[in-house]
């Protein structure tokens, strides 16, 4: 290996290091984006409806929990409900342990897919944190639409 | 009285940082010595007052002040007293001014320690640290004040969100800031040097202990996080590439970067330009990530808007900050002088290929991260990225430094030789192939990432032992081994103790992952279930009560299939009653041979419980690599060298 006797020539290999680790990271990037589950897309119900979402595709469920739609199933560990951004309304299917502050009226993110019934199956349900925040991407983008009685109050995120 | 006490103290301190940023400047230009000290003693003066108003903050939530709207936002009498504590940097106004403690207890630890530093280069440092705590507290007074009094004052406060009210997120931020505010000082080190327009061994010498006690904070506070989260969340899972948590993991991989190209200024007086804008960028990602935090721009973009002037604030200091040290930056690095020459294959080489992957990484996180709030702030729709994204950078970025790591010790500054290094490592590569054989061999070759995960961390276990041996000369001279372990300086023990934490938490992730089991089911009293080799059988459940809380609590009898009896394991369902909140405590039984973890969920009808048990082999590998990654900084930090380097330098700046 002949070195780098000049600094002319660092500054060269300084610069090509530079460009190679520029395009390795745009490359990394974009090819991390195309993995399955990389993005996925926040959708509020009507936005579901009006984006026609096909079976299967993942994404996630954002909005309230339709109140008095909550049920358990008789396995003790199936949940379903009705996630609501007050003009659509979408059916949710869960097999696991809730979140301790998952409430009927309050907001919930779920992540899964559509099946060919058109129930959202989730393997991922996220409740608040805290009972002053609204989880992100819950509140009815369609405010006045609402007259969820949750929705007034919980659309504050002030502490 | 005290609160107002605080709110004095603070505006002193506003005052005292005003005069520190700008003054010794002044005495600088001017050449005048008495004005420069003005740096020194302002230092000391912040630090007083700073300390005189976080100790008037603690006070009130002490004696349960809720005339103090911070207290009673956060704070109730029942609280224990650890909590009390902690609720006083357990919110954003009390956080902020744990920060301005801290910036100006380094301002002031310089003033101290920093004597052995010439006297013009040491006040340009402390000014500029001055200038932050300046900025911080700015935003204190206008748009956060902890002192803020309530009337009428509430008979009882809000309380603290009970998710906070653990011991290991206690502890947790003021680790954090440690590691944050640490990274101010390797900021403040480089700014003063680029003012200078000179950057000296000695800089190298000074600003790595700072950043070595910054990342060694950052790394005990970010896994003290991930721990809190592993037991308190319930979801068995200890990192989610949470933009909360991205928020602190970003300044970590750059202190790394950074810890390792201050090696190649102190050694080498080469690569000083990339280790200054490594100081700045360290720094920016600390205060990004405080941004983040705090200003709630995570919850919603738009949540961002419903307190403007806090919001602005942060994102002005922030512009000012960042942009302004990166246009210094841009003016004055040209200047500075280049530094050592070296080949392609050498020490330094080997430490920019870390320091160029670990940037790239940060990067990727930094993408992962701001993503989504550019998409949603421009109307673009909401997306969220996931853990795949992240995973994938991981692999791709940090699997090529796992191998490098192996061979950056083993090369000679300056030039080095790669036939050589690999001879030396061939036994450490070979003992790795035939664990990732066997490992894929044994699973019928269904668990690719894992044997791949596996070779990696006993690739870099093995080459850490051979660069021990090699140095010591324990094949070549072997009588003169207890000799040479004995002179091998402290640094490269720390090195080698912080690169087998690498190993040890590599080995963690990837085994827990792998052969993690997990059983979610309804269990009677009496029904037994089976997680790895160990039988969990369900004894039924119980009402407790705690000192803000009423629980249930789940008993399981844990014993081993052949083994026999192990003990027991008691998760809760946690109500508590101010705030209303609940919480579940999963119970946790750490074996040798991993951890086993029970949650208990609700009541399922006719006296079962729905329960959800996990077998997770070593996951303690994560823990115990950290703890020695720390050790292995504590180690280097305590070499001989660090603490004698400085008087040594004088004279090369008397020459200069």
């Amino acid at each position: 290996m002949a070195g780098l006797k000049t600094r002319k020539k660092q500054r060269l290999v300084v610069m090509i290091v530079a460009v190679a680790v520029l395009a390795l990271a745009a490359f990394l990037i974009v090819f991390a984006g195309r993995q399955t589950g990389s993005f996925n897309l926040f959708l509020q119900p009507s936005e579901v409806f009006q984006q026609k979402v096909a079976p299967g595709q993942r994404f996630r469920l954002g909005g309230l929990v339709e109140t008095g739609t909550f049920e358990r199933k008789d396995d003790g560990l199936t949940y379903e409900f009705r996630v609501t951004d007050c003009a659509a309304d979408i059916p949710v299917r869960f097999t696991g342990m809730l979140p301790s502050l998952f409430r009927e009226g309050q907001g919930v993110v779920s992540e899964g897919a559509l099946n060919a019934e058109g129930v959202f199956v989730a393997d991922t349900v996220l409740a608040k944190h805290d009972e002053n925040y609204a989880a992100p991407g819950t509140m009815p983008k369609n405010e006045e639409a609402c007259s969820h009685p949750e929705a007034l109050t919980a659309g504050q995120t002030g502490r | 009285m005290i609160a107002e006490l605080g709110h004095f103290a603070t505006i002193m301190a506003l005052i005292l940082a005003l005069l520190g940023a700008t003054v010794p400047h002044v005495g600088i230009a001017r050449a005048d010595s008495r004005l420069m000290t003005v740096a020194d003693n302002t230092a000391l003066g912040q630090f007083l007052m700073a300390l005189i108003a976080f100790g008037a903050l603690t006070y009130s939530y002490l004696i349960s002040d809720f005339s103090v709207y911070a207290v009673a936002a956060n704070s109730h009498t029942a609280k224990p007293l650890l909590y009390k504590i902690a609720g006083v940097w357990g919110n954003h106004e009390g956080s902020l001014l744990l920060w301005v403690l801290m910036l100006s207890l380094f301002a002031a630890a310089l003033s101290v320690k920093g004597k052995k530093l010439p006297q013009r280069f040491r006040t340009r440092v402390i000014a500029v640290q001055s200038a932050l705590v300046l900025g911080f507290l700015l935003f204190i007074v206008f748009t956060s004040n902890p002192f803020l009094r309530l009337d009428p004052a509430p008979i009882e406060g809000n309380g603290l969100n009970p998710l906070l009210q653990d011991p290991g997120l206690a502890f947790h931020p003021p680790m954090l800031y440690l590691g944050y505010v640490g990274l101010s000082v390797a900021f403040s080190f480089a700014v003063a040097a680029l003012i200078e327009g000179e950057v000296t061994p000695l800089w190298a010498r000074w600003v790595r202990p700072w950043t070595l006690v910054a990342w060694m904070f950052l790394t005990a506070g970010i896994i003290l996080g991930s721990w809190w989260a592993y037991y308190e969340l319930g979801w068995g899972g200890w990192w989610f590439w949470d933009p909360v948590e991205n928020a602190s993991f970003m300044p970590w991989l750059v202190a790394t970067a950074l810890l390792h190209s201050a090696i190649v200024v102190e050694k080498r007086d080469a690569l000083k330009s990339w280790t200054i804008l490594l100081s700045i960028v360290a720094f920016s990602f600390s205060l990004l990530g405080t941004f983040l935090v705090r200003s709630g721009v995570i919850t919603s973009v738009h949540a961002f808007a419903n307190d403007p002037a806090r919001g602005v604030f942060i994102l002005g200091f922030l512009v000012v900050v960042v942009g302004g040290s990166l246009a210094l930056y841009a003016w004055r690095a040209p200047k500075l002088t280049p530094g050592g020459l070296f080949g392609l294959v050498s020490r330094e080489s080997a430490l920019v290929l870390n320091n160029v992957l670990l940037s790239t990484f940060a990067g990727v996180v930094l993408v992962g991260t701001l993503y989504p709030l550019f998409l949603e702030a421009a109307n673009a729709g909401q997306i969220s990225v996931g853990a795949p994204f992240f995973e994938y950078g991981a692999v791709v970025l940090m699997s090529p430094l796992i191998v490098a790591l192996g061979f950056g010790p083993l090369l000679a500054w300056k030039r080095g030789r790669l036939p050589r290094a690999a001879t030396t490592l061939l036994p450490a590569a070979i003992v790795a192939l035939v664990v990732g054989l066997y490992v894929f061999w044994q699973s019928a070759g269904g668990i690719l990432m894992t044997a791949f995960g596996l070779v990696l961390a006993t690739w870099l276990l093995a080459s850490v032992v051979l660069e021990i041996a090699e140095r010591t000369q324990l094949f070549k001279n072997p009588s003169a081994f207890l000799r040479r372990v004995k002179g091998l300086p402290r640094a490269s023990w720390g090195m080698s103790l912080a690169h087998t934490g690498v190993a040890v938490l590599l080995f963690g992730i990837t085994i827990s992952e792998a052969w993690t089991e997990e059983k979610l089911l309804v269990m009677e009293p009496g029904d037994t279930a089976t997680v790895g080799d160990y039988d969990i059988r369900f004894d039924g459940v119980k009402p407790v009560v705690g000192p803000n809380f009423t629980a249930i609590e789940g008993y399981f009898f844990a014993s081993h299939k052949t083994k026999g009896a192990i003990g027991t394991l008691d998760p809760q369902d946690r109500l508590y009653t101010d705030p209303v909140m609940n919480t579940t405590e999963a119970s946790i039984l750490s074996l040798a041979s991993g951890d086993l973890y029970a949650v208990i969920g609700e009541a399922a009808g006719g006296g079962r419980w729905s329960v959800r048990l996990y077998f997770k082999p070593f996951v303690s590998g994560l823990w115990l690599g950290a703890a020695l990654m720390v050790l292995g900084g504590f180690l280097s930090l305590s070499d001989r060298r660090l603490r004698i380097g400085a008087p040594k330098a004088k004279q090369v700046k008397a020459e200069a």
